[in-house]
């Protein structure tokens, strides 16, 4: 697959990141490989102000290393510093 | 079992479903909304969850602490929405025959659900400002200031 092909992800975006993003998700088009760069390139765009380092990325509902792979019709949900319980 | 609960729910009836004639020890635990935090004075909270994998996750945790420890079941709720002060967010109990081993489970869930569970805090201050727990020292690098 080339890697600078388009692919449509739904993103879901929680907590601060969903105040930051200003929407809970959206459906992007994006040339971006990885979860990783998902994340920068939205970061850029609609103004992410959370570091990916502390964070953690979901892919269809399970937690994924930020260098997996995306593909099209995938969900990705960006997690926040988790403060459960 | 893990479950989220939008609404209050009854410790008493959740205590009940654990029991079971082989357990000798019940342990719970309940997390209550605190007064305050880092200093600051709380009103309120509010807790909100990404449902698929905090239901995901938190199972996996109670099958862990299944496998990991003599006991005979676990349960686990964690509110969402608006809490306030003094209202339980969350709830764990555990059964087993003895209770070295349901006091260990008990704390083994708490504490990892409050580590991995996708849950997220808000809290509300008595000066009305708000801020989500955890997230105020998480700026990106390049020096953008959080909202």
């Amino acid at each position: 697959m080339n890697a600078a092909e388009e692919r449509e992800v739904l993103v879901l975006y929680f907590a601060l990141l969903r105040e930051q993003a200003g929407r809970t998700r959206e459906t992007v088009v994006t040339r971006a490989a990885t979860a990783r760069e998902l994340y920068d390139e939205l970061s850029a765009s609609r103004g992410l102000a959370l570091g990916r380092a502390y964070c953690r990325v979901a892919v269809n509902d399970e937690f994924v290393s930020w260098d997996a792979p995306l593909r099209a019709g995938d969900t990705v949900a960006f997690i926040p510093p988790v403060a459960g319980g | 079992m893990f479950l989220l609960a939008e609404l209050p729910f009854d410790t008493a009836t959740l205590a009940t479903q654990l029991r079971c004639e082989h357990a000798g020890a019940f342990v719970s635990f309940e997390g209550w909304v605190r007064n305050h935090n880092d200093g600051r004075t709380v009103v309120a909270l509010e807790y909100e969850a990404y449902s698929a994998l905090a239901l995901r996750e938190g199972r996996r945790i109670l099958d862990e602490a299944l496998a990991r420890y003599e006991i005979a079941a676990a349960r686990c709720v964690h509110r969402t929405g608006r809490l306030v002060v003094a209202e339980p967010a969350v709830w764990v109990g555990v059964s087993a025959p003895h209770r070295d081993a349901a006091f260990a489970a008990c704390r083994y869930i708490i504490d990892e659900v409050k580590l991995r569970v996708p849950i997220w805090k808000k809290e509300f201050y008595a000066d009305g400002e708000s801020e989500w727990v955890n997230c105020a020292h998480c700026a990106r690098h390049d020096g953008h200031a959080l909202s």
